[in-house]
Parts: C-alpha cells; structure tokens; sequence
C-alpha cells in the first residue's frame, strides 16, 4: 500500500480500475494511481501466470503493463493519469486491441 | 522530413545541458524524453514540486531543488522538446544524417539530425534474488520516484535492503519526510572505509560529494532506524505479495516481516541506444557493467552518435552537465558554429570540471563494490523476468554449449520478452562469464533489434514523416 505525504497539491483525476472508481492526484502516473488505490498485482505473467507489480517506475522493467482504454501492453509508469480513463490488469499474454471487454461504465 | 543540426534523447542533466549549450551556439535542437517532463529521474518532477508542492524540496535535499534552474533555462533555450515520446528506432547509416522514429502523441514520426546524443542515463542493476518479481518488492529508484512525483510512499513494514549511495540517500529523504522504515540491510561488505582509504587523497577534489556523504551517514545514525550489516542470501517471500524477508547478517539468520521490500546495488549504465546502433562497448570490471567506447569528447565509435552522462559510465548527475556540454561544444564546432579557439577553451573548462565531479568515483566504487555474488547464481532464482528463466537454465545452456547471451537467447527465449534484456542483460552475461570461465567482455551481450519499444499497430499504421 502507498500514502500521500500531506500537502500535495493537485486536481482530483478519477478513472476505472476494473471497472470501479478510482481517484488520484493530477501528474500520478497510472501505475503510482493503482498501487495507491492498492491495486496490489497489475498483472500475470503470460508463461506461469505469476502475479506481478511494477518494480522500476522508470520505464524499463515493463512490469506495469496494464490494458488502457482497451489498448494492452501500456507501460502504467510512463502513462499520466486521465480523467474517465480504464485501466484493467492484464492477464499473461495481451489479446488484440478491442477484444477485450469492455468495461461496464 | 525536418532536419535538425542535433537531435537528444533524454532530457535529464546531460541532455538539458548539451540543448541549452548548443542553443547558445545556434544550433536547431530536437530533445525527446518518455518522461512528460523535463528532469530525468534524478529532477523527476522539479517543475511541479518547485512551482506547486515546493515542501518537497526540503524533504528531496538541495541537490534535487538545485535542478530547478537548468530546467528552467532548458525551457527557455528555444530547443523543440517532445515529452512523452517514445524512441523506437535510430538507423544511422556511414554517410549521412541519423534519423529517429519516433512515438509521439500517438502517431509516429520521422526526423533526421546531422548529430546524434544519447542522453538516456543510467538505470539501477537488476538484483536477482529469490522472490525479487513478487508485488511489494521493487527498486529504491522506483520508490523515490514515487516519492519526487506524487508525494507517495510505501507504508506500513518497509525495508530498504542492499548498498551505494542512493540507498543512503532515499533513507535520508525518508527520515526527512517522516516516513517510517522498519529496517536498513546493508549488503555493503564490512570494511568499506579501509577500502576506501587509499583512494581518499585524489578524491579530495570532490570534497563536496565526500561531504554530503558524511553528513547523510550522520543523520542516518541518529535516526534511529534498526540497521542489520554485512547482509548475504536475501530472499523475498510470499504467495501473493510479498510478507517476509529472510537474509543473513554477519552469518547470523534472520526473517523479518514486511509488506514492503525496496532493492538497489548501484546504478549502470541504459544500453539500449548504444547497442541498438552497434557503438563498441568495453567492460567496466570496477563497476561490473558495459559502457561504450567514448572519446575524450563523448563520441561513440560511430560517427557523430555522442553520449553524455551516466550512459556512458557512472559518474552522478553534475558530471552529466559538464558532459553534455563538451559533447554540445564539439557538435557546434562540427557543424561550423562556434569559433575555434574560444570553443576550445570552454570545453577545456568544462573538462576540467568533469574531472573534478570524477574525482571522487573509485573511492565511491572501493566502498560500495558492485554484487560479485550475481555471477555465482544458480538454482531456481529467476533471472529473466519477462519470460521467467532460471539462473539454473541460463548455466544449462552453457553447459550445452551457448557460447555468449544470443545463443542463450535462442535457447531460453531469455531476453525476448517486453523488456528486450533489460531486466536480464547484464545477469546473463555474468553468469555465462562464470561458467564458461571466460571474461564478461569476452561474452558480450545481448544484440539490440528495433524496435527498442512496445509500438502499437495504431502507431505504425499513423506514420507522419512530414512532421
């Protein structure tokens, strides 16, 4: 689980996560937003199906990987966090760009 | 196509500094970045927390507030900055420009530069211990990120665990916020001011960095923090989500509970760009990492491809300044900007600088020496995490004779998932190096192929090279 320090100023974003509402500051990224709403895993991996987090926040360890409005394989690290946005956790292997489901809004 | 005199990937320290040098010199300047802010990760989020949260500079230290200003100027030098953007692809072909391929804004974009400068930095070294890929485990850089751009911070039971500067730095930014960390583990073999002693004399010219390194120590020791030393054989456990943590401490055995486990051993270079465009790389055996071949100007051995920075070899963010701006100075000199002898002056300068800034790195390496264990694993630990491949198959495939990373990417498929190697590179290389006997340079790594980042049939199919 995250805490915010006090005094961080920003605007409230709220997005879905799974389809349940979510807020988080303006500037977070989508993988800060999910661990600090306690998303805990954000995804499986496509070989054993092992549960994952993101582990370097930077951008290379492509651990974040999250489905966002229906596109798989975003890096949640380098994504800002959008009002309205859907965010799910991808599950091993990503399918093609709207195969998904979509969430129910 | 637009063609630039200079195009710069990264706009952390070196990048900045080679953009707004170059500016200066009249250059027209490109700089992309994936981050959506100037800064890199070390002034990640300078802007915001300068403008909007500035009690974060008091918890970050004035080393990060002290990155405001060269932001601000950066803003200022009239170089086109595309945050956000993704690099996918450089071909830099013998007798011509370079040109970049580019993710951005959700369409892909060509341009071409006369020069080249890779600015993308360091990363932290990946540390491969049991249970390392569980949720609540990631790195001390992961964390202060999370800490420079949101303000966020793990809670509750959290234990930093491993060695080098960074991590006393983090421990220090955390004590500042009153953030609570249960434990320290420092995987600093003991001794490390004895081993550090016979390189004091030339460090001294960076006695500013020896300074605030003695003032961290201190306010670490007062505050009161358990700290476990002499830590070996760390192990993260759990099902779901990380719950213990087991190690030993001067030999003895302990577990702990935790939620929450952040990881660092030293920070090495990103090779991506530079093994991407084929650059000559050597080994760094005091650093135990690969770093391009550079001249005393920061050229690759490919023409007019630079690098400034700790991608090109640690040496902290005001080195990265003072090298991005030799690398600006001798790109305007080529592009017929600057005038010789005053060109030659300020990169003397600027030089001189940088050897101070260096000064004080082999005391740093005697210290805090990179993990000499990650070359020894075996077993079932996942080295690999993308396609979760043992230590016990990468020595497998040594055994059935891959000679070097690329046969044992064939074999294992390690190397090949998302992060193309980056995660895995440097373990692989060091475990074959082990049991094949052999040299780490002589093993080499991975082969870099485009394209170095996720692109999306969306991406592909809006290419715009008019813009």
């Amino acid at each position: 689980m995250l805490r915010r320090l006090p005094e961080q100023k920003g605007r409230k974003v709220r997005f879905l996560f799974e389809g349940e509402q979510v807020s988080a500051l303006e500037g977070d990224s989508v993988a800060a937003a999910l661990m600090a709403a306690g998303a805990g895993t954000t995804r499986t991996t496509p070989k054993s199906g092992a549960p994952r987090a993101p582990y370097c926040m930077m951008g290379v360890c492509f651990e974040c990987l999250v489905e966002i409005d229906g596109v798989p394989n975003r890096q949640s690290c380098l994504v800002e966090v959008r009002d309205g946005m859907r965010v799910r956790r991808q599950q091993g292997a990503p399918g093609l760009p709207g195969e998904a489901d979509d969430d129910p809004v | 196509m637009t063609r630039f005199d200079l195009a710069i990937i990264g706009a952390g320290p070196a990048g900045m500094s080679a953009a707004v040098t170059a500016r200066d010199a009249g250059l027209s300047v490109i700089v992309v970045d994936e981050q959506p802010a100037p800064g890199g990760q070390i002034w990640r989020a300078i802007g915001r927390n300068a403008g909007a949260r500035p009690g974060n500079l008091a918890i970050l230290g004035e080393d990060y507030a002290s990155g405001a200003k060269l932001a601000a100027r950066f803003e200022a030098s009239g170089a086109q900055f595309w945050p956000s953007a993704s690099v996918w692809h450089v071909d830099s072909p013998d007798d011509g420009d370079k040109s970049l391929t580019v993710a951005w804004d959700g369409v892909t974009r060509q341009f071409t530069a006369r020069a080249l400068l890779i600015a993308t930095g360091a990363m932290e070294r990946p540390v491969p211990v049991p249970g390392w890929t569980l949720p609540g485990v990631m790195t001390v850089g992961a964390a202060q990120t999370l800490l420079k751009s949101s303000g966020l911070y793990p809670e509750p039971s959290l234990l930093l665990a491993g060695s080098g500067p960074l991590l006393l730095l983090f421990a220090a930014q955390c004590v500042a916020a009153g953030i609570k960390i249960a434990a320290l583990l420092e995987t600093t073999p003991p001794g490390a001011y004895l081993r550090g002693l016979p390189h004091l004399p030339k460090a001294m010219l960076g006695w500013r960095t020896l300074l605030k390194g003695h003032r961290l120590k201190r306010q670490l020791g007062v505050s009161g923090i358990p700290v476990y030393r002499a830590v070996t054989d760390l192990a993260a456990k759990g099902a779901e989500r990380l719950e213990r943590v087991r190690f030993r401490s001067a030999g003895m055995p302990v577990e702990l509970e935790a939620a929450h486990l952040l990881l660092h051993e030293g920070v090495v270079p990103n090779p991506q760009l530079t093994r991407l465009l084929r650059c000559e790389h050597h080994w760094d055996a005091a650093q135990r990492c690969f770093r391009p071949d550079l001249s005393d100007r920061g050229e690759t051995s490919v023409d007019n491809v630079f690098v400034a920075g700790d991608g090109g070899g640690i040496g902290g963010a005001m080195a990265a300044v003072h090298s991005g701006r030799i690398a600006a100075l001798e790109i305007a000199e080529r592009c017929g900007a600057v005038n010789r002898p005053s060109g030659d002056v300020e990169i003397v300068k600027a030089r001189d600088a940088l050897r101070a800034e260096l000064a004080v790195r082999p005391l740093l390496d005697a210290m805090f020496p990179p993990p000499d264990w990650i070359a020894r694993l075996d077993g079932d630990v996942t080295v690999c995490r993308c396609e979760e491949v043992s230590a016990a198959a990468i020595r497998n495939a040594a055994a059935l004779g891959a000679p070097g990373p690329n046969q044992a990417k064939a074999f294992l498929r390690a190397g090949m998932g998302p992060c193309q190697g980056r995660m895995c590179g440097l373990t692989v290389t060091e475990i074959l190096a082990d049991a094949r006997g052999e040299s780490p340079e002589r093993i080499g790594y991975y082969r870099i192929r485009p394209p170095i980042k996720p692109v999306t049939l969306g991406e592909l199919a809006a290419l715009d090279g008019s813009d």
